[in-house]
């Protein structure tokens, strides 16, 4: 079961392999985000060289899945025909306050007319399009 | 410090403008380029001139009209810039006169045609996502979590940024409020003849929270331009020329990181755009007589006006109210045509023809004895831009 149905356009790795550490991860329940090898500085989403220094070392590094909601909006317009009989669901841009207060985006799971509060304490669930052409994992959150 | 070598101050004026008959989307019956040719010869004839000694083309967002083809079509006689505004979809609307107005002064270009021209029944909506299919890059982090279009995107900073301030409902209702006024004198407006009520704003269907119905533009076709030529040559054509004071373009630091990481996501852009602007024009928020600014979602209003000094965001509860937003007597009229929401969602180009119009005292929401208008390009994206135009006396 899905948080949002079937039929939403699938993501894939990028052509240059950018991001392809990232999509293997969460195939495997592990959360990677990038950290840069020469001044430690975090940085998502992934980039070839460090924002901050420069530098070409960016490793992938598994962060723990917990962050706080930063913000976040709880969509009624149906803007894709997938999601035409879906009602509202609601988005939240994570932050991850353990590595370097990168953001992240997902879908807060329960219910979607639940009161949201910015600064709630959330975690990653991991979960599978196995049917998918290319199978992929989301990372989703809940209330923590 | 700027020097005034390296400036537009005063330089070049917007001598023509044009507009095609404004609809909802896909209802134009003309084709988008046909659309672009109709508000282009409008601009002539509105200046007066020969339109084959237009020599110069700009526009924004990858508008489908390539400049060679116009030419060809206008039979232009000589073609020299060919300008296209990377990247910011509506945001581009004041950088491309910027960018024209930069081309005449610096000997690239004579006469120039700025446009935007749009016709979504026959190309894709902006207010729809394609379906089915992959996603890559940024939108693989976004996509499937149901975020597409911009009300979604520009949701997610506006929310932040009513929780950081205290912003409340009522400063996004006038904001709304003031454009639907003015459109009721507009018979040019979509929405001539289709007031708007505190009761239709606040009971309106959610779009995205914090956004309804009515803080988000219309979707529309049409096409606009206006012509420019350099000051020297401004008084040789039938109008009272509005003279370009300033403009600015760019966005703020790693404004584009992806997944949503710019350093200031909850923000319109403008932090270290708007200083710029007013450096050039060597003027300030309180030298403006009316504004336009480019409403994608009365958020990024709100936002922009903030940016460049209107008032602080503290302040915007207590300043955004109907009456400061209304012509002829308002403290700041805004929107005087009825702006994207309700004149109509002309790619915010239909604002920066507005403030013409303002200038030379020919708007259907008139303020007295205007000098100086501003017209800030559409907000949250990047590069954004923004500009300033006056009268003569202003020189």
């Amino acid at each position: 079961m899905t948080y949002l149905p079937a039929g939403l356009p699938s993501p894939v790795t990028e052509s240059d392999g950018l991001d392809l550490p990232y999509w293997q991860g969460t195939r495997q329940g592990v959360l990677k985000v990038q950290r840069c090898g020469a001044c430690n500085t975090w940085q998502w989403g992934p980039e070839w060289l460090c924002h901050h220094c420069r530098s070409w070392d960016m490793r992938w590094v598994a962060v723990e899945g917990k962050g706080r909601i930063w913000t976040w909006t709880r969509c009624w317009h149906p803007v894709h025909s997938a999601l035409r009989d879906r009602g509202p669901y609601i988005a939240v841009l994570v932050e991850l306050p353990h590595a370097g207060n990168i953001r992240m985006l997902g879908n807060l799971l329960g219910d979607p007319h639940r009161e949201v509060t910015i600064g709630a304490a959330v975690e990653a669930v991991f979960e599978p399009h196995d049917d998918a052409h290319a199978p992929y994992t989301l990372v989703q959150w809940r209330i923590a | 410090m700027t020097s005034d070598l390296r400036s537009l101050r005063g330089k070049v004026a917007i001598v023509g403008i044009g507009e095609t008959t404004y609809y909802k989307h896909g209802r134009s019956p003309e084709p988008e380029f046909k659309l672009a040719l109709m508000a282009i010869l409008g601009a002539a004839e509105d200046a007066g001139i020969d339109p084959r000694k237009i020599d110069s083309f700009a526009t924004y967002s990858n508008d489908r009209n390539d400049p060679s083809r116009l030419a060809a079509a206008l039979g232009t006689r000589e073609l020299r810039l060919s300008n296209m505004q990377w990247g910011g979809g509506g945001g581009g609307g004041a950088a491309a006169v910027g960018n024209a107005a930069a081309a005449i002064v610096t000997g690239q270009a004579d006469i120039a045609v700025v446009y935007r021209a749009l016709a979504q029944g026959q190309f894709q909506r902006f207010g729809r996502a394609a379906a089915g299919g992959t996603v890559s890059g940024d939108n693989a982090l976004i996509n499937p979590y149901g975020i597409f279009v911009p009300a979604q995107r520009y949701a997610l900073k506006f929310m932040r940024y009513m929780h950081e301030h205290g912003i409340e409902r009522g400063a996004m209702r006038a904001i709304a409020m003031a454009s639907y006024h003015h459109a009721q004198s507009n018979p040019r407006a979509v929405m001539y003849g289709r007031p708007l009520t505190e009761e239709m704003y606040d009971t309106a269907r959610w779009i995205s929270e914090p956004y309804r119905l009515f803080d988000c533009c219309q979707e529309n076709d049409g096409a606009a331009a206006l012509i420019l030529v350099s000051a020297e040559r401004a008084k040789d054509f039938k109008h009272k020329p509005a003279y370009v004071l300033a403009v600015a373009q760019g966005s703020d630091h790693r404004n584009a990181a992806r997944s949503f990481n710019a350093p200031d996501f909850a923000s319109s852009s403008f932090g270290p755009v708007a200083p710029h602007l007013w450096e050039m024009a060597k003027l300030g928020p309180g030298d403006v007589d009316v504004l336009q600014s480019y409403e994608n979602f009365t958020g990024g209003v709100l936002m922009s006006m903030a940016e460049h000094g209107f008032f602080k965001p503290e302040e915007a509860n207590e300043f955004l109210t109907l009456e400061n937003l209304l012509a002829p007597s308002g403290k700041l009229p805004l929107n005087t045509s009825g702006g994207n929401l309700a004149e109509c969602y002309m790619h915010g180009l239909e604002l920066q023809i507005e403030a013409v119009r303002q200038i030379r005292g020919q708007s259907t929401a008139q303020v007295p004895d205007v000098q100086v208008a501003g017209v800030i390009a559409g907000p949250m994206v990047t590069p954004v831009s923004t500009m300033i135009v006056g009268s003569q006396e202003t020189l």
